[in-house]
Parts: C-alpha cells; structure tokens; sequence
C-alpha cells in the first residue's frame, strides 16, 4: 500500500513537472529561437511585448489559444483529430527516464534508452496521420517525406547510440552518464558524436532536414490543416523534441548533470541549451537539402561511418576488457 | 574511394566554414534601427521640402518676396507674400506656404531663387492624418530652427498701409 501510495505520488509530481517543463520549455526555445535567427540577419527579434520581447511568445500562446478549431470537410475526422495527441504522448513518455541529476529523475529504467527510441520513432506515426487524414496534397508529400526520412536517419542513429550502449554495457540513462565521471563520451566518441547530431537534427524534422515541413515547397507540410491549438501541440512537440533530443546527446556524450562547482541540474540544462543552440545556428546556417540528397548523405556516408564507429569500438572494447 | 573521402571531407569543411560566417554574425551588432523610437539622420544631400537658408550673417531669412519660384513652380505649390520694408526699397516675405501635396521635388524653385534664399531640408517624416498636413508653413520653420539656435525670432515687417506709425516702422527694422 505504501508502495504505491509513493509511486503514485512520484508518477503524479514528475507528470506535473514534465508537462510544466515542456510548456515553459517551449515557450523559451520559440523566443530563443527567434532571438537566434534575428540576430544571426543582424536584426534585434522580438523586442515589443516585454523585456527584449521575452513575452512575445505568451502572448501568441494565447492568440492560439483563442483561435477556432478549424476540422475541414472532408478530412478523416477520427485520426484528424488523433494526430496531435499521438505526437504529444511520446514526448511526455521520454521525459520519465531522462536523468536530470542523480535524484532528480522520475523512474530509473533500466532499458531507459530503448524507451526513448521507441516512443521518438512514434512521432514519425503522428506525421503520416496528420498527412493522410487531412485529405490534402501538401500534406500528404509531408507525411509521405517525413516517412521516407525516417528510414534514412533512424538506422544510423540507433547505430552510433550503440556503440556508446556497447562501451557503457547498460541501456540506464544513470549507468551511462555516471561512467563519464571522468571523461566525457565526446572525447572518446567524436565522430560518433557528430553523426548523432546530424542524425538528431534530421530526428527533429529540422533544417537543413525539414523536409516534411519544407515551408517553401508544402505550405506547411504535414501541418497545413490544423489550426488553433492542434497546430500549437505539434510546434510544442517539436520544440519538445529538440530539447529530447539535445538530452539524450548531453546524457551519450557530455556527461550527464557532470561538471564542476555548479549543482548537477544546471549543469544538465546548460548542456541541453548549449546543443539547442547549435541546432539553431544549423538551421540559419545550411540550406534545405533535396530528398535524394538526404537519402544518397544518409546511406552512403551516415550508415558506413556509423557501422564502421561501431566495429571499431566493438574492436577496442574486446581488447581492453 | 578516394574520390569519396575527398568529397565528403570537403563537404564537412564547407559546412565548418559556414557554421563560421553564421556565428561572426551573430556576434556582430544589430543593424535595424528601431524607427518610431530611434531615428537616423539624412544625409545633407537628401532633396526633402524647401526650407528657408537661415543666414548666418543676419540670423534670418534672405527672402525678398520676388515670387520667381511661385510662377516657376509647374505645380503652383508656393504662396508667397511680402511687404515693403518701410524706409527701403526692398520687400521681404511675409508669409511662405508650401502646399506638399503637390510637389513634385523638382527643385526649380530652389535653381531660380535669385537670392539663394531657399534649401532642400532634411525632413523625411512627412506623414499625415488629412491633406491639410501636407501644408508646410515655411516661415513657421523658420522660426523653429531660429528658436532652437537661440536667435532671434523672425518679425515681419508690419505693411506700410497699415502702420504708417514710426515706432512700428522702427521696430520692423530693427528685427530684421
């Protein structure tokens, strides 16, 4: 009984601070990333609705927010109306087993990373809804792309989070951060590093690898029907993503909450930040890639690196132990 | 093979290297001027509205009311009026009115001024709520510009008809 009274109360309070996390989370990436963007053109951002414009995206959080829910004619109503909360569901799922610090983490799996990877891969289903229930021809090229791209980027992804799985010897986000004490994933893993970036950017459906959204060419991708809130939960799901994505990053190759005299947590967040970062100047760096472009760069240079980073390790590994 | 790694090589370098040219910028200072709040200065060059030239010997105008750039001006923008200053020959602008919603900028008043009386002023605000703001007082910026220097406000010289008085008769002169 007070086992699952303790539970109880654990599942409830991470629940509450995940979904507080995700919002304030997102909020900020938004302002972040328009802050990023302008001052990379040599503009100033935002800068009219609070501090440097630090209000801006509340306050179109809640023009959203008053918006109508707009469900065209002849859209699959069920799965239209599905899409946005099978996107939103993953996102929350992976925060349970990220480790912020060594306390602070909701449940310490012991197959932490496969959970990650299972439920991300789940958003790619949450695109090929959304597209084929809107019943609409830019929707549809988005969800048909985004599925493509999955099966370019995912195989090298899972690749190289192997090799770092392979030299840590446990699936437990706590186990792997915590035998980067001393060194760092990054300094042992470099190239197994750069590849997770890569892979974690096309993951994220972000330029130069955001070709299902490709607001250029699909309006808005996936994405073009919904309006009001919906379309709110997916750029909240995106957002979310980045900072899972930076997480997992941060928890493979910087070592975790390691680090000196700040507490653990801030340390943690300054990693994630720092990558979101670099995500950000990617995306008002490189161009948008072609299709056959991102499959020809993912199977003829991700994949061979990954598997030959993962021999190699495999190689050393076997040597040393 | 080899081909392969020189190709990929050189891609990553070219990413690195505008990864580089992004950060410079983002590091460097914003260029946007913030408008209503900040404002940047015209360059004396810039061909806005006539404006009288304020002299800098008499800290006035040097209009003499001969109305050649009203009867040059192919849009009839310009009201002039002037009296004679008494005790003189010469007659000096009383009033000058420019109506800006017709100009058409072409200078021509400014070239055929005898006294070199007139300039283009910098003013680039020139947006209005009715055609009425359009009208520009000259001589009502006249006085603005001799009130930011410090000067002497410009008095016009009282019509003769009008003041056959002599204390006004003084004092028109004495202002100008």
């Amino acid at each position: 009984m007070q086992f699952f009274l303790a539970e109880g109360a654990r599942l409830g309070l991470g629940l509450i601070g995940v979904i507080s996390l995700v919002a304030v989370n997102a909020l900020f990436l938004i302002w972040m990333e328009r802050k990023v963007s302008a001052h990379i053109q040599l503009r100033p951002g935002p800068m009219e609705v609070g501090f440097h414009g630090a209000l801006q995206t509340i306050a179109d959080a809640l023009k959203l927010i008053g918006k109508e829910l707009i469900t065209p004619e002849d859209v699959d109503k069920l799965i239209y109306l599905l899409a946005p909360i099978v996107m939103f569901l993953p996102v929350l799922v992976s925060f349970l087993v990220i480790p912020f610090s060594p306390t602070l983490l909701i449940r310490d799996l012991n197959v932490g990373v496969l959970l990650i990877f299972a439920f991300s891969t789940l958003t790619v289903l949450a695109i090929l809804m959304a597209g084929w229930a809107s019943n609409n021809k830019y929707s549809l090229l988005g969800a048909i792309r985004s599925v493509a791209q999955n099966v370019a980027y995912e195989i090298p992804l899972l690749l190289t989070a192997m090799s770092i799985i392979l030299m840590a010897g446990s699936f437990q986000p706590s186990v792997i951060v915590s035998q980067q004490a001393k060194v760092w994933n990054i300094f042992v893993q470099p190239l197994a590093f750069l590849l997770f970036i890569i892979c974690g950017t096309a993951e994220t459906n972000r330029a130069p690898f955001d070709i299902p959204e490709a607001e250029s060419e699909l309006v808005a991708g996936f994405h073009t029907e919904y309006s009001g809130m919906r379309f709110a939960i997916f750029f909240l799901a995106e957002y979310t993503n980045m900072f899972i994505v930076s997480a997992v990053a941060t928890i493979f190759f910087l070592g975790g909450w390691h680090g000196p005299f700040l507490p653990p947590v801030v340390w943690f967040l300054l990693k994630v930040y720092a990558l979101i970062f670099l995500m950000m100047w990617f995306r008002w760096t490189f161009p948008r890639l072609r299709f056959d472009q991102l499959i020809t760069f993912a199977w003829k240079i991700l994949i061979p690196l990954a598997l030959l980073n993962l021999i190699v390790t495999a190689f050393v590994l076997k040597l040393v132990r | 093979m080899k081909a392969y790694v020189k190709e990929t090589l050189t891609g990553f370098y070219s990413l690195l290297a505008g990864l580089g040219v992004t950060i410079r910028y983002f590091v460097k200072p914003i260029v946007t001027v913030q408008y209503p709040r900040e404002k940047i200065d015209m360059s004396p060059r810039y061909r806005g509205h006539t404006e009288f030239l304020l002299d800098p010997e008499t800290g006035s105008h040097r209009c003499n009311a001969c109305e050649n750039c009203a009867r040059t001006c192919p849009s009839g923008v310009i009201t002039v009026t002037g009296v004679k200053v008494p005790g003189t020959k010469k007659k000096r602008a009383v009033t000058y009115v420019l109506d800006y919603s017709l100009c058409s900028l072409c200078g021509l008043c400014v070239e055929v001024c005898p006294t070199n009386a007139l300039k283009f002023s910098n003013e680039y605000r020139l947006a209005g709520y009715s055609r009425q703001d359009m009208i520009i007082d000259v001589m009502a910026r006249l006085k603005a510009q001799q009130r930011a220097l410090g000067l002497p406000e410009e008095v016009p010289p009282a019509p003769e008809a009008e003041a056959p008085a002599p204390e006004a008769a003084k004092s028109g002169e004495a202002e100008s």
